[in-house]
């Protein structure tokens, strides 16, 4: 280590930003493992995002990406290097605090020029690139301020600037956003996106909040019991999830137990389902409540069901209707959603009869 | 009508308001009779002994006089002497020594301290603190027996030539100093460990995060979040540290005096209260030039915040 490299040694080509995890396993005292065997490609320049509940294995996750936790089994490649023997202060990784962690005794400008100044950047060229990444996102006018007089939206701000200014490889950020109110949440995921799109970094983002993993994404994985349950682009996730937990886990759902019939119908506890899909080790069939049509007369095409709403609930952009089959009483009532925008033909009220229609490209085969 | 109410009720607020003055000067009567009887009197009286002269017999006397002060800048019946100059200087030098070495042997114990599982940290400290349960004196007494030059110790500095053969550790300076330390060590441990304790461990990740490791990682993270606690140790090693008498009489001798043994031996073994008076006013002096500068210094670096000051 020579006296003038303090930081981490630059990584070239196109494997600057890429991340690989093999088998990264993580055994807190005793106790069911926290990461278990995770493998993972997430590549340069891509917006990744780690979806799943709280105590799922997302943070422990990234804080062995990080550095700050050793995995007990598996390996951990940053742009093709293995991190094994690479501590935290020398990953080219820098993370964005979900408590966001800007230094109380430091002001804004000194907070962002951190880890430039333990880099040894020189003065001169550290103001002009915490300049530059002040003005990006625009919190020049509180430059000289302490952190401790700055609102929420405001310090998340510092805290991304902090770790951007280094221009890491790869940005962690640990729910970033949660602690904010909603409309200031969905004014920094769109501006969080914006700066990971201009300056072409891995960005690897924690959430339970399924909206945000929504709009965020490049690709994502969703979480659980310190698994991987599915890794994919957001749409493949959502429309073809694997499994019952990615399925609830991600957006609303209906969900039945099968008995497979042969051939292109399904046996469940609604009725017998017509479906394109191919029956292998699935046992459940799945359909999203927005991909259900209501029709106030009889349709003469297959997977319709007469019933009765029993629920309607109003919510702005779209009605949530709860449909009770009149064929299949003991089956829970099944979950519509309809939109209320301008194409809307009508709306439902609670009591009213009505025919539902699961198209059969609809309906999805699930993994219990 | 309602132009009356107001006129009705305004003597009533002032009878409560007077009531509720009355009871808080009633609550802190207790305090404050304490602090007129026992520091405003004693420090008046001191204050007038000192411009006192000294009788025959070390009793303060009449007339006025500025004698004791010319005493204490050096001049007596012999001459102007330095001594006085020296003593003072060493109780400076003992101090801010005492004070470091304080600080220096706190850190790591602490921070040993309050990386043990939390069922085991009441307990570890209690160790740390437990020798100042016991009187002063004798814990000086104890390292008297420890340094004299027939102690072991001293026998093993004298084989290793660091002290001449018929010489131990003590008395002198050196022997001051292990005191001090010994002595106020507590007094630094107690407040640093309350500002450790509550130390945000996120900030030192992400420190690391942002490159920064070993010492630097220390002076970024830690230092300044235990910097209240330390500035409080300092304050409250210091203060007595300056002042003390019993170390350096009973391991200093007369080589290694200090400003308090100084004090004391005007008002015990060869008396003279005015001249004792005047040593203690510039003794006080000092100390409040100190707190003083220190104020400032910590204000200035914008890190006094939650110390006691």
């Amino acid at each position: 280590m020579t006296g003038i490299a303090q930081g981490p040694q630059p990584q070239a080509g196109p494997n600057r930003g890429s991340i690989s995890l093999q088998g990264v396993t993580r055994i807190f005292a005793g106790t069911i493992p926290a990461v278990d065997g995770i493998d993972l490609e997430i590549k340069a320049g891509e917006f990744f995002t780690l979806l799943g509940p709280s105590g799922c294995g997302k943070t422990t996750l990234l804080r062995m990406i990080a550095g700050f936790e050793v995995p007990d089994a598996g390996r951990i490649l940053i742009s093709g290097r293995e991190m094994q023997d690479v501590p935290a202060h020398k990953r080219a990784v820098n993370t964005v605090f979900q408590s966001y962690a800007l230094f109380p005794h430091l002001n804004v400008q000194q907070n962002i020029g951190f880890g430039l100044r333990m880099q040894g950047v020189k003065a001169p060229e550290r103001k002009t690139r915490v300049d530059a990444i002040m003005e990006l996102l625009q919190i020049g006018p509180f430059a000289t301020r302490n952190a401790a007089q700055l609102s929420g939206g405001q310090r998340q701000r510092v805290a991304l600037a902090r770790a951007l200014v280094n221009e890491p490889e790869v940005v962690l950020l640990d729910e970033p956003l949660s602690a904010l109110d909603a409309k200031l949440r969905n004014e920094l995921q769109i501006e969080l996106l914006r700066m990971q799109k201009r300056l072409g970094m891995t960005f690897i983002f924690v959430t339970h909040d399924q909206h945000e993993a929504l709009v965020m994404s490049d690709r994502i994985g969703v979480m659980s019991k310190g698994r991987v349950q599915q890794v994919g682009p957001v749409l493949d996730v959502y429309e073809k999830p694997r499994n019952v937990f990615v399925a609830e886990f991600l957006g609303l759902s209906n969900i039945w137990p099968i008995n497979p019939g042969g051939g292109a119908q399904v046996d469940t506890p609604i009725g017998p389902l017509q479906i394109t899909a191919s029956v292998g080790a699935e046992r459940m069939a799945m359909i999203r409540p927005e991909k259900i049509w209501m029709w106030p007369t009889r349709p003469e095409r297959p997977n319709v069901f007469a019933g009765q709403v029993s629920e309607a609930i109003y919510m702005g952009a779209s009605t949530q209707y709860r449909v009770a089959l009149t064929d299949a009483p003991a089956a829970p009532p099944i979950l519509v959603l309809d939109t209320n925008n301008v194409a809307a033909e009508r709306s439902w009220q609670a009591g009213e009869m009505v025919f539902v229609e699961l198209k059969p490209d609809n309906v999805m085969m699930i993994e219990g | 009508m309602s132009g009356l109410t107001p006129a009705i009720k305004k003597p009533r607020v002032n009878a409560e308001r007077l009531a509720t003055a009355l009871r808080l000067w009633i609550a802190a009567g207790p305090g404050l009779f304490w602090i007129i009887l026992f520091l405003l009197i004693p420090s008046a009286m001191l204050l007038a002994i000192a411009f006192l002269t000294n009788s025959d017999f070390g009793s303060p006397v009449l007339p006025l006089s500025l004698g004791s002060f010319s005493e204490v800048a050096g001049y007596g019946i012999l001459g102007w002497s330095g001594a006085n100059f020296v003593t003072l200087a060493r109780s400076l030098v003992q101090t801010g020594a005492a004070t470091s070495m304080t600080i220096l042997l706190a850190y790591p114990l602490v921070f040993f301290i309050i990386t043990r599982p939390a069922n085991l940290r009441p307990v570890l400290l209690l160790f740390a603190i437990l020798p100042s349960w016991t009187n002063q004196v004798v814990r000086t007494y104890a390292w008297m027996q420890l340094l004299n030059p027939e102690a072991p110790l001293s026998h093993i500095a004298q084989k290793l030539g660091i002290i001449p053969e018929h010489l131990g550790l003590m008395p002198g300076d050196f022997a001051v100093l292990i005191g001090l330390t010994y002595n106020y060590l507590p007094y630094m441990v107690v407040p640093l460990y309350a500002a450790a304790e509550k130390l945000d461990w996120t900030l030192v990740e992400a420190g690391r995060d942002l490159y920064a490791s070993g010492t630097k990682l220390f002076f970024n993270t830690v230092f300044p979040q235990t910097l209240p606690g330390l500035l409080s140790g300092i304050i409250l090693v210091g203060i007595p540290a300056f002042g003390d008498y019993v170390v350096p009489q009973l391991l200093g001798g007369d080589r290694a005096m200090m400003l308090g043994s100084l004090i004391a031996g005007q008002f015990t073994f060869s008396p003279n209260w005015p001249y004792g008076a005047a040593l203690t006013l510039i003794m006080l002096a000092f100390t409040c030039l100190g707190l003083v500068t220190f104020r400032r210094l910590t204000q200035r670096m914008g890190a006094g915040e939650g110390a006691m000051l």
